[in-house]
């Protein structure tokens, strides 16, 4: 196990450098520099400084360990447009984007597993076909127009819940039926978009497992249904689940970053967002590096679980 | 050196080859038994005919539109449905129902262009993995995983970020950005391919290996890359109408669904019913795409059926 771990830990490390090395190439290699530069009020003399002051005229290699020796001391440059620590923006906006695709991925789980089994094993009745036709609509539908229609339904016609944002501005101090009610609308969208994968897959694990002959040995000696679904057939089905958990997350992590952007909810996704149109390069660098350490971390952890549950994985 | 996520996919793909293979007449080509399921499939035949009229509205847009979309007329805003405009007009006083017919030319095209981008790398890097195997499958499909592991949506925000909103651009980065899928499933095919006696036989009359590879063994892929293309082609319009909502697509004034939706959440109070439209273009052709690509995999891999 203590092999496995290792290994893995290496490969995630790896991945990373391979990251960083990829988007600071990337944004390095911009025609024309940051926008910074590009206003017309400057004087050569000010551009002149100011490059040599942010070091934009080093070569790219000298830039990147510079760079990456600062990220490693939790330094990760200053925003071109608020002039504040890219740092200290990311760690405001982490919490509201962990709270929000955390619960909804939490809530997407708890109904996409229950849904998965009951469609696996009455294949092909009312209840499946519902489900199928579910979870293609929930992969066929733009997560942005979901979230507008469910705004213009809930706040322009009814009134009854805010059209964005995380809180409402005529409140002092923190309030949990606040808080609740304007996450009620992106949590919608998020579960929903997750939702149609996660059933499409826990279904398909379990009608693999079904078809086991271990199932087919625990009917024959006469187990009851409930017993050989729940605890013989599920436990197997589990382990394939873990796993696209694992997968669908750069995926849920995506979706949320969307979705911030409509609801105009203050997570890292719509920060990104909002500096990739002012390219306001280190923060979508930064963004863009901190969500890759979340997906990484949480990936290793899924395939850790999953070598823990299954001895296959980590003998091979 | 399978990882564990590799192997979920593997186990989740091998779980519908246990249906009973039906025995076939000889005489009929896998093309000819594909046909005919396909087309007892009533919801991807509808899909496909859909598809077809899409097309054809997208392509002779200016001949199908009842409006110039770019004509702006302010003494008609935000119009209500009437027989000059079916679909009423936007806050510019531009007709709807046109911008809707020239807008789908985008996402139609940026969704095939970029798919066959992502078809070509995914095939070459799937091919190459899985015919030569050793030390070069495990280069490619480590770099495979490691897309995979990439919240892709942030490299390509830095993409556009980076070089500029443009057509060519969205098509690159989302082409770039989508082709593991096939890639994975190609090496799988290869693997499966390259035990046949067919391939020892061109081997052993000394074909070369890429005309091994490109003339015995990659062609049948096909079946399963056709699929993977389908719905591949539905991400990819997701994805374009996407960006173009986020600013960082098609920009206006040239209309497309996702901007377009953009434009109209700044009058939902207003408008209420603008953000219908392009929005439902949107999901009811990456629907079809689905049920397209889904009728495919039943009528063309039927080993794949669950």
């Amino acid at each position: 196990m203590t092999r496995y771990i290792l290994r893995r830990l290496l490969q995630s490390i790896v991945l990373l450098f391979i990251v960083s090395v990829v988007t600071f190439v990337l944004i390095h290699s911009a025609p024309g520099g940051p926008s910074l530069l590009a206003n017309p009020e400057l004087t050569r003399e000010e551009i002149e400084s100011m490059t040599e002051n942010l070091g934009l005229d080093d070569p790219l290699p000298v830039q990147y360990v510079r760079w990456l020796s600062n990220v490693l001391s939790g330094d990760l440059g200053t925003s071109y447009s608020t002039s504040g620590s890219v740092s200290s923006l990311l760690l405001d906006r982490v919490p509201n984007t962990l709270l929000l695709t955390g619960v909804a991925l939490l809530i997407s789980i708890a109904i996409a597993i229950p849904l998965g089994v009951l469609s696996a094993v009455r294949r092909n009745s009312i209840t499946d076909r519902a489900v199928t036709a579910f979870s293609f609509m929930g992969i066929s539908v733009p997560v942005f127009w979901l979230g507008i229609m469910l705004i213009i339904l809930f706040s322009v016609r009814w009134d009854l819940l805010p059209a964005g944002g995380m809180y409402s501005l005529d409140r002092d101090g923190f309030s949990l039926t606040d808080r609740l009610s304007h996450m009620v609308l992106p949590m919608l969208v998020l579960v929903t978009a997750n939702l149609a994968s996660l059933v499409r897959y826990t279904r398909s694990g379990m009608i693999t497992v079904l078809s086991e002959d271990y199932i087919r040995t625990a009917r024959a000696k006469g187990l009851a249904n409930n017993r050989v679904i729940f605890g013989h057939a599920l436990r197997n089905a589990l382990i394939p689940v873990v796993t696209v958990i694992g997968i669908s997350l750069p995926n849920a992590v995506s979706g949320a970053a969307i979705t911030e952007t409509v609801f105009a909810w203050p997570g890292m996704g719509r920060l990104a967002v909002n500096a990739a149109n002012t390219r306001d390069y280190p923060v979508v660098l930064g963004a863009t590096l901190a969500v890759a350490v979340v997906v990484i971390i949480s990936s290793l952890l899924t395939d850790l679980i999953y070598a823990y549950i299954d001895p296959r994985i980590r003998l091979e | 050196m399978a990882t564990s996520s590799e192997r979920a996919v593997e186990t989740l793909e091998a779980g519908g080859k246990l249906g009973l293979q039906q025995a076939q007449r000889p005489s009929r080509s896998l093309w000819q038994i594909a046909w005919r399921r396909f087309i007892r499939n009533r919801l991807a035949v509808a899909s496909a005919i859909f598809l077809v009229l899409m097309y054809v509205t997208a392509i002779f847009a200016p001949l199908v539109a009842p409006h110039d979309p770019d004509d702006v007329d302010i003494m008609n805003l935000h119009a209500r449905p009437s027989a000059d405009h079916l679909l009423g007009t936007d806050e510019s006083g531009r007709d709807v129902l046109s911008r809707l017919i020239f807008g789908s030319r985008a996402s139609m095209t940026v969704g095939l262009v970029a798919v066959m981008i992502s078809v070509t790398i995914g095939s070459l890097i799937g091919g190459l993995a899985g015919y030569l195997g050793g030390f070069v499958d495990t280069l490619l499909m480590r770099l495979t995983d490691g897309m995979l592991s990439i919240p892709y949506f942030f490299l390509v925000l830095i993409v556009v970020a980076v070089f500029g909103p443009s057509f060519r651009n969205l098509i690159m980065v989302i082409g770039v950005s989508s082709w593991m899928a096939v890639a994975r499933i190609v090496r799988s095919e290869v693997l499966r391919y390259k035990r046949f006696d067919f391939v020892l036989a061109a081997e052993s009359i000394g074909a070369s290996s890429p005309r091994v590879l490109f003339r015995h063994i990659l062609p049948h892929t096909v079946p399963v890359v056709i699929v993977a293309a389908t719905l591949g082609v539905a991400s990819a319009i997701l994805l374009e109408s996407a960006l173009s909502y986020l600013g960082l697509g098609i920009r206006p004034p040239t209309a497309s669904w996702g901007n377009m939706l953009s434009n109209s959440q700044a009058y939902l109070w207003e408008n209420p019913i603008l953000p219908l439209y392009p929005g439902a273009m949107i999901f009811l052709t990456v629907l079809a795409y689905n049920f397209l690509g889904d009728a495919l995999r039943d009528s063309l891999d039927p080993q794949a059926r669950d």
